[in-house]
């Protein structure tokens, strides 16, 4: 491995131009994209990107949630139809019409979210939608044989008679893959299949693409997971922000060095904030433990103190226990062990109620999940989580004059643009949307802010927005933690830099001028 | 309209618009992606005022089918359907009868509603009509030397309290357990009709009476109709009043409505889901139960016997999805299921028909009414995504 990360940050304007490369060279493209954009809406999910896949090769897109990864693999399967740009499958540049068109042309894909029958067994599951008959009944035994020679083939065990439901998630994946194999692939995508893993499992994954590979089937796979891109990848794909940023070979560089591309090295949004003026301890975090969905303790052993008047910033490469952080503080999520105060009271087990009223604001991650209801008006959502309390409510009754005029007095002060305060919540664009939540959160005076990818797939004009607001609630006297996957906005926004890795705080530094390259190597979690 | 792709113009007209798609680019857009304008003229009115018009075409269209089936028996369906309703709404027995019938009607139908909102289908209002029935029965016997008002009193709060906590049951399965609410409320409802069963076989039993029955209310409980008007009827109309002032104008309403309309907000917005399933789950079954009370004092034989439920709580489910999880709406469309259900031996009566003529006209608006494809197919694109609660079951 080479000292310097040759990473070749390239524009792919330049290399869509390109003149046509040698012949040799063209045949072994098993794929060839050139130019692909994609737009929903004011979003552009792709812009113009060209990659190229080899026979045999395991490529990796990488790339944080929302860098527009999946899009892309969804146009190569024929989910989604790309609005420009040129797919070219084995040398056939005709648009890819459908999955069952993709399928046909030797491409096959394992979703994020298992396509499998539960209550059916694994032989079942194999030949579902392609089912073969004999006399009119259906061919169990032969299912039964496909699955054995499939599994002996590819070197991956399953039991034909297994029901999917009692099988581990490794395996159901397994399945998934199998069952892209039985039917002639000569490309296989992955959407973030280490997703839903534990670390054995992925690490067997891993042997499996390799080995798979080694038999001549290229692979794609979507992660934001260095280690994986290191570990099985022959070259890697950067997307930030719907474009390719970089390709380089993993031989030719390390986690450092993906870490600097994946963080980007955009123009620094500045925000003109004056010098923090930090006062007492407002949140205090103890030995935190805190366990995923999957039951892995995500957050483990987190330490960290964030005072009034300061905004501390939790960077990190997304999944190393984030989420979980701020769920447990929230009180949506119980924490294992460990203990959370805030200003002397002990928030460890509040529940989201009970953690409002002591002067908690949340601006969660997923808006559309946590943060908002659709179908509700502005209005109403601007009171979310204090619809019972005065004014906006007189003991039982709800008092609408109230809620009335609080949302209009946050439409003025916090710019949100949409028909009027009765407008649904689900008609306005992200950044409006964002807005709706970032005013909730804000007009309460709460003791502690918590920002969550606050300017997630927001609008440039809507992000310096919401910047400038965190500024301001510092400025009046909050402390303020904000867990960003984008490093530029923790750089830029945060008095004090906490990098998480692991679930724990690895390394705490002041904000300003500091090395984002030592950052990235902290983030990548070399220390 | 200038250009139909324009900025989401329509949100106030209850038009869900996800993103505004583009402009520039040639090549077809997803079309689930899409933000289709507002629609205007005839289309738009239909849009806008589905929640009425849905109801009334499926009505208007079981009404149809009915009279080919009754026409092929040989019956003319403009003349039975004439002595039908006019039975049912211009004699003073009939229109009394239909009175009796909403009573219960709109209360089931409210004790589908809640749940409803709530993103719970509640199967349940039989089995809880039926709790309240008995409960209402033994306790008016207990106290049967009180004064006629405290044993009526006494009857239906037993009635209400009873209905609540076989309804909770259910609630606390869903909340605690995951158990879903439709499988459950179905087998709570098989174990209330086998213990009341049991019941007025053996420890209720009235002794007096030749077949299997409970103790007949007191005469001086016993509802007196005020003309033709059923004491009763004000109680559920003041209660679909109340029930729609609550999920409108409350804090526990707009709990239950965040709930339905997304359960993950709800929590994070510090509401306690358990605790609020179990609630509403409670507050329906009470009203069944309240049903269940009042047709034990206001219908005649005044005693729990067999058939005393007959499918009211199954009939709430009709009047629920008729009314489009609307609690006023309950009002008309247990009208109209009243007057079929009051008007259907006088129909028989006179026409030869069989008085199950009146089932299959339920089961057809049900079936209509209830069909949300029928109303994506109209109004597909056109719909609000989260307002699919009121076309589904909303689970």
């Amino acid at each position: 491995m080479s000292d310097q990360p040759t990473a070749t940050v390239h524009s792919s304007a330049q290399s869509s131009a390109e003149p046509a490369e040698p012949a040799e060279r063209e045949a072994e493209r098993l794929l060839d994209i050139a130019g692909l954009s994609k737009s929903y809406g004011t979003v552009r999910a792709n812009r113009d990107i060209s990659l190229h896949v080899r026979r045999g090769e395991i490529v990796a897109l990488l790339g944080e949630n929302g860098a527009g990864k999946s899009t892309l693999v969804k146009q190569i399967f024929g989910l989604v139809k790309p609005d420009e740009g040129t797919i070219t499958i084995k040398g056939d540049a005709s648009p890819v019409r459908d999955p069952r068109d993709a399928i046909r042309r030797g491409i096959g894909m394992v979703h994020q979210h298992f396509q499998l029958v539960p209550v059916m067994t694994v032989a079942e599951n194999m030949i579902l939608g392609h089912e073969t008959t004999s006399r009119g009944v259906l061919d169990i035994e032969g299912a039964r044989k496909l699955v054995r020679e499939l599994s002996a083939k590819h070197g991956l065990k399953v039991d034909p008679d297994a029901e999917i439901e009692d099988l581990p998630v490794g395996t159901q994946q397994r399945v998934e893959i199998l069952k892209a194999l039985s039917r002639r692939v000569d490309l296989l995508i992955l959407d973030e299949p280490t997703a839903v893993l534990t670390p054995q499992e992925t690490d067997e994954l891993l042997s499996v693409m390799k080995e798979l590979a080694a038999g001549g089937t290229s692979i794609v796979f979507i992660t934001h997971k260095l280690r994986e891109v290191l570990a099985a990848a022959d070259r890697v794909y950067v997307l930030r922000q719907g474009a390719v940023v970089g390709e380089v070979a993993t031989s030719d560089t390390d986690a450092r060095g993906l870490a600097t591309m994946m963080v980007g090295r955009d123009v620094v949004l500045r925000v003109d904030k004056d010098e923090a003026k930090p006062g007492r301890d407002v949140l205090s975090i103890k030995d935190l433990v805190v366990l995923d969905d999957r039951n892995l303790r995500a957050v483990d052993g987190f330490t960290l103190d964030v005072r009034a008047g300061e905004i501390v910033g939790v960077a990190g490469v997304e999944g190393n226990g984030q989420r979980e952080l701020v769920e447990a503080i929230a009180g949506m999520r119980p924490p294992q062990s460990g203990s959370i105060n805030l200003l002397g009271k002990d928030i460890t087990r509040a529940n989201p109620r009970d953690t409002h009223v002591a002067g908690v604001g949340h601006i969660p991650e997923d808006r559309e999940r946590h943060g908002l209801v659709a179908s509700y008006s502005i209005a109403d959502n601007l009171v979310l989580n204090r619809f019972s309390e005065k004014p906006f409510a007189n003991g039982f009754v709800r008092d609408f004059d109230e809620v009335r005029k609080n949302a209009e007095a946050l439409f003025q002060e916090f710019d949100i643009r949409a028909a009027g305060v009765g407008a649904r919540a689900g008609s306005l664009s992200g950044g409006n949307k964002q807005k709706v939540v970032v005013a909730r959160e804000m007009s309460f005076g709460p003791k502690l802010l918590m920002a969550a990818q606050p300017t997630r797939g927001v609008d440039v004009g809507s992000i310096e927005f919401i910047h400038r607001r965190i500024v301001a609630a510092r400025d009046e006297g909050a402390a303020v933690l904000l867990v960003s996957a984008e490093l530029d906005e923790v750089l830029s926004l945060a008095d004090r830099i906490a990098v998480i890795h692991g679930g724990k705080v690895v390394a705490e530094m002041p904000g300003g001028d500091v090395d984002r390259t030592e950052i990235g190597r902290l983030m990548a979690g070399d220390h | 309209m200038a250009d139909p792709r324009d900025e989401p113009s329509g949100a106030d007209q209850g038009v869900v618009t996800t993103q505004p798609t583009t402009e520039a680019t040639p090549p077809p857009v997803v079309p689930e992606r899409g933000a289709p304008p507002p629609p205007t003229g005839v289309l738009g009115l239909l849009v806008r005022e589905q929640s009425i018009i849905v109801p009334l075409v499926a009505v208007v269209a079981a009404l149809l089918i009915g009279a080919l089936l009754i026409r092929a028996q040989g019956v003319n369906p403009t003349y039975a359907y004439q002595t039908l309703f006019t039975y049912s709404f211009l004699t003073a027995d009939g229109l009394q009868g239909t009175f009796e019938k909403m009573v219960p009607l709109i209360l089931c139908g409210l004790a589908v509603v809640i749940p409803l909102r709530v993103g719970l289908f509640n199967i349940g209002a039989q089995g809880q009509l039926m709790a309240g029935a008995i409960a209402a029965a033994a306790t008016a016997h207990a106290v049967r030397e009180a004064p006629g008002v405290i044993i009526a009193v006494v009857a239906m709060v037993a009635g209400i309290l009873f209905g609540a906590m076989w309804g909770s049951i259910a609630g606390a399965l869903k909340a605690t357990r995951g158990v879903h609410e439709v499988i459950s409320t179905i087998m709570l409802n098989s174990i209330a009709a086998g213990l009341i069963d049991y019941l007025v076989n053996g420890p209720f039993k009235d002794p007096s009476s030749p077949y299997p029955a409970s103790y007949s209310a007191p005469d001086a409980s016993r509802f007196v109709p005020l003309g033709v008007v059923p004491i009763g009827l004000p109680i559920a109309l003041v209660l679909a009043v109340l029930v729609a002032w609550m999920l409108r104008r409350t804090t526990l309403g707009f709990q239950f409505e965040t709930i339905g309309r997304n359960r993950h907000a709800a929590s994070y917005a510090g509401i306690k889901l358990s605790g609020m399933i179990v609630l509403a789950m409670a507050i329906a079954g009470g009203l069944a139960g309240l049903a269940g009370s009042v047709e034990y004092l206001e219908i005649d034989p005044y005693r729990y016997q067999d058939g005393i439920a007959g499918s009211l709580g199954f009939d709430g489910i009709t009047i629920a999805l008729l009314a489009r999880s609307n609690p006023l709406g309950t009002i008309p469309a247990a009208l109209l299921v009243g007057a079929l259900r009051a008007g259907s031996s006088n129909l028989s009566f006179n026409t030869g028909l069989q008085p199950e003529i009146v089932d299959m006209l339920l089961a057809i608006t049900l079936l209509l009414v209830s069909l949300p494809i029928i109303a994506k197919l109209i109004f597909r694109r056109h719909t609000a995504k989260s307002s699919a609660l009121a076309s589904s079951w909303g689970s």
